[in-house]
C-alpha cells in the first residue's frame, strides 16, 4: 500500500479542511480565495511527480496512470477557474465562504478519484462525494431559484445513483468480484442478448452513468439546475462533473465491459443522435442566457458521446481532447456572462443588447468562446469536432457524423443571435460593465487557452494518445 | 420450498420497482426521499443475496458503504426540504416549479 501514490487526492481534502478552518479564525474572509487557488498547486505537484507512473496500489483500487493523471490535472485547473470566478461572487455572502472553496475543493478530489479508481465500490463513494458536494453548492445560495434547483438535483440524481447501484449489483451478482479486470475476465462469451442479466446491469449503468453526463433521456434536470445554481457552479456542473462522468464511462466500458464494446457501442451511437438533436434544438427557443447554454451542454455532450461510440484509441483520444477544448471554452463562455451578470443582474439575452460598447473585451470574448462552440476556426472547439469526426467516420459510423454536421449548422443559429445581439443592437444605457481582475485573469486564461488549442493541437493530442494507452494495449 | 437466491433477487425487483415508481409519481418532497431509500435498500437486499449464496463478503461490504452514503445523502436532502420550506412554505413538488422550460 503506498499512500504517496494518492497524495494529489490526499493534499487536496487537506487544503479544504484548511479553508474550513481559517474561515473560523479569519476576519477578511478574501484570503481564503487566495488560499484555495495557491493550494491547488500542492496537488498539481504531486500530480506532476507521478506523471509517467504506471501502479495500481489499495489491492488494485486505485490506478496510476497517464489517464488518471491527465485528468487529475484537469480537474485541478478546472477547480482553480472556477475559484477565481467565485470571487466576486463570494465576497457578498454574508458567511460560509471557507465552506463554499471547501466543497468545490472536495468535489474535485472526488472526480479525481472517479478517474482513478478501477473498483465499484470505491467508483461509487467517489461519485458520490462529487454529487453531495454538488448539491449542496447548487443549492448554496438558500433563496427560492437556488434551493429549488438544488431539490431537483438531489432528488433525481439520488434516483440516477439507485438505478447504477442496481446495475453494479447485477454485473457484481454475475461476474462475482467489483474489480473492473476481474470483471473483464469473468464475463461470459456469447455477446449481450445470450446474457440478459449482463444486458441488464449495462443498460442501467448507461442510465445512471447517463445522467452525470446529461445525456437523452437524463437530460431533464440540466436546464432548471443551470438556471438555479450559482453561475460559478452552473460552469463548474457544466465542465467537470461531465468530464469526471465521461472519465468514469471510459474506465468501466473498457476495462471492465470491452468484450461486448460492438453492444454498447451502438447505443452510445444512438444516444449521441438524439442527445445532440434534443440540446440544439430546443436551446434555439430560449430567452434565458444560463438556459441556452445549459441545452448548448447537451448538446455538446452529444458531440462527446461519438468518440465513446468510435470504440477505438482514436475515438477515446479525440473524446478527451474535446473535453480539454470544451471545458476551456464552456468555462470561458461562462466567465464571461459571470462578469457581465455581475452588473447588470439579468440573464436574459435581450439585455446583452448593445455590450460591445458597454464591455468590448468581455463582449469579444464571450464571442470567442461562442464561436469556439460552433467549431469555427482558429478556435479549440474546429480542431476537437475535427478529431472526433474523424474518429467516428474511421469508425464506419458515417450516418453519425452526418447528424452531427446538420446539428452544428443548427447550432451556429442561436450562438450567433447572442453575438448579434451584443454587436449590432443599441445598448440601452452607455454606462461601462467593469470586471474584476480575478475574473479578467481566469478568462485570459479560458481565451488564451481556446486559441492555442485551436492553432497548436499538437502538445494536448499527444498527451491525450498516451492517456488512452492503457485501454489500447 | 428452500428459499434460493432467484426470490431474494424478485424482492428485490419488486421494492426496486415500488421505489422508483413513487420517486417518480408522489408529489411530496420528504416522500420521494423515503422512495429512494426503499430503491436503495432493493440494491442492498440484491447485494446481499449475492454475496450469502457466492459465498463473497464483497457484497456486504458494498451494502455497509451504501447505506453509509445513503444517510449522507439524505441529510443534505433534508436540509434542502427545509431550505424549501422556509422560504415557500411547501414541499410539494408539483409547486416548486420556479424553472420551467
Amino acid at each position: 500500500m503506498n499512500l504517496y501514490l494518492l497524495a494529489p487526492e490526499i493534499s487536496l481534502c487537506g487544503l479544504a479542511i484548511v479553508v474550513i478552518l481559517l474561515d473560523l479564525v479569519l476576519k477578511r474572509k478574501g484570503i481564503l480565495a487566495v488560499v484555495s487557488v495557491a493550494g491547488l498547486i500542492v496537488p498539481g505537484a504531486f500530480t506532476l511527480a507521478l506523471w509517467g507512473r504506471e501502479e495500481t496500489t489499495f489491492a488494485g483500487m486505485l490506478a496510476i496512470d497517464q489517464f488518471s493523471l491527465f485528468f487529475n490535472l484537469f480537474f485541478l485547473v478546472m477547480a482553480a477557474l472556477v475559484i477565481l470566478s467565485s470571487v466576486d461572487y463570494v465576497s457578498k455572502f454574508r458567511a460560509f465562504q471557507g465552506e463554499y472553496y471547501a466543497l468545490v475543493l472536495l468535489s474535485a478530489a472526488g472526480m479525481m478519484l472517479m478517474a482513478s479508481t478501477r473498483e465499484l465500490i470505491s467508483i461509487y463513494v467517489a461519485l458520490e462525494l462529487v454529487a453531495i458536494s454538488l448539491y449542496a453548492l447548487t443549492g448554496f445560495l438558500k433563496d427560492p431559484k437556488s434551493s429549488e434547483a438544488g431539490m431537483k438535483y438531489l432528488l433525481l440524481g439520488a434516483v440516477a445513483s439507485a438505478v447504477l447501484l442496481y446495475g453494479m449489483a447485477m454485473v457484481f451478482g454475475l461476474t462475482g468480484t467489483t474489480h473492473l479486470e476481474e470483471i473483464a475476465q469473468a464475463i461470459p462469451g456469447g455477446g449481450l442478448l445470450a446474457n440478459p442479466a449482463l444486458l441488464l446491469g449495462i443498460v442501467l449503468l448507461v442510465a445512471g452513468f447517463g445522467f452525470k453526463i446529461a445525456t437523452v433521456p437524463f437530460q431533464m434536470w440540466v436546464p432548471d439546475v443551470y438556471e438555479g445554481a450559482p453561475t460559478p457552479i452552473t460552469a463548474y456542473l457544466s465542465v467537470a462533473s461531465k468530464a469526471a462522468g465521461f472519465a468514469v464511462i471510459l474506465r468501466v466500458f473498457y476495462e471492465a465491459l470491452g468484450a461486448v464494446s460492438l453492444d454498447w457501442g451502438i447505443i452510445f451511437a444512438i444516444l449521441a443522435a438524439i442527445t445532440m438533436t434534443l440540446g440544439n434544438v430546443v436551446a434555439i427557443a430560449q430567452t434565458n442566457i444560463k438556459r441556452m447554454l445549459a441545452y448548448s451542454t447537451i448538446a455538446q455532450a452529444g458531440y462527446l458521446m461519438m468518440g465513446l461510440a468510435a470504440v477505438s484509441a482514436l475515438g477515446s483520444s479525440a473524446l478527451l481532447f474535446f473535453l480539454g477544448a470544451y471545458a476551456l471554452t464552456n468555462l470561458g463562455a461562462f466567465i464571461a456572462i459571470i462578469a457581465i451578470s455581475n452588473k447588470i443582474d439579468s440573464d436574459l439575452i435581450g439585455d446583452y443588447s448593445g455590450m460591445a460598447r458597454r464591455a468590448p473585451l468581455l463582449a469579444l470574448a464571450l464571442a470567442f468562446c461562442l464561436i469556439s462552440l460552433i467549431g469555427i476556426p482558429p478556435t479549440a472547439g474546429f480542431m476537437a469536432k475535427i478529431y472526433i469526426f474523424n474518429a467516428a467516420v474511421q469508425y464506419d459510423l458515417t450516418w453519425l457524423v452526418i447528424i452531427a454536421v446538420v446539428n452544428t449548422a443548427i447550432s451556429a443559429y442561436y450562438y450567433l443571435r447572442v453575438v448579434k445581439v451584443m454587436y449590432l443592437e443599441a445598448p440601452p444605457s452607455e454606462e461601462a460593465v467593469p470586471s474584476s481582475a480575478s475574473l479578467r485573469a481566469a478568462l485570459s486564461f479560458c481565451c488564451l487557452g481556446v486559441l492555442l488549442l485551436g492553432v497548436y493541437p499538437w502538445a494536448l493530442l499527444r498527451i491525450t494518445q498516451a492517456a488512452v494507452d492503457i485501454f489500447f494495449p | 420450498m428452500a428459499v434460493g437466491l432467484e426470490h431474494f433477487l424478485i424482492l428485490s425487483a419488486v421494492l426496486f420497482s415500488i421505489g422508483l415508481y413513487g420517486a417518480l409519481a408522489k408529489r411530496n418532497a420528504v416522500v420521494i426521499l423515503m422512495c429512494i431509500e426503499i430503491m436503495l435498500n432493493a440494491v442492498n437486499i440484491a447485494m446481499v443475496a449475492f454475496s450469502r449464496y457466492g459465498h463473497l463478503l464483497t457484497g456486504q461490504v458494498f451494502a455497509i458503504f451504501i447505506m453509509v452514503v445513503a444517510a449522507a445523502e439524505v441529510v443534505v436532502g433534508l436540509a434542502l426540504v427545509i431550505a424549501i420550506y422556509r422560504s415557500r412554505e411547501t414541499v410539494d413538488v408539483e409547486r416548486i416549479d420556479l424553472m420551467k422550460w
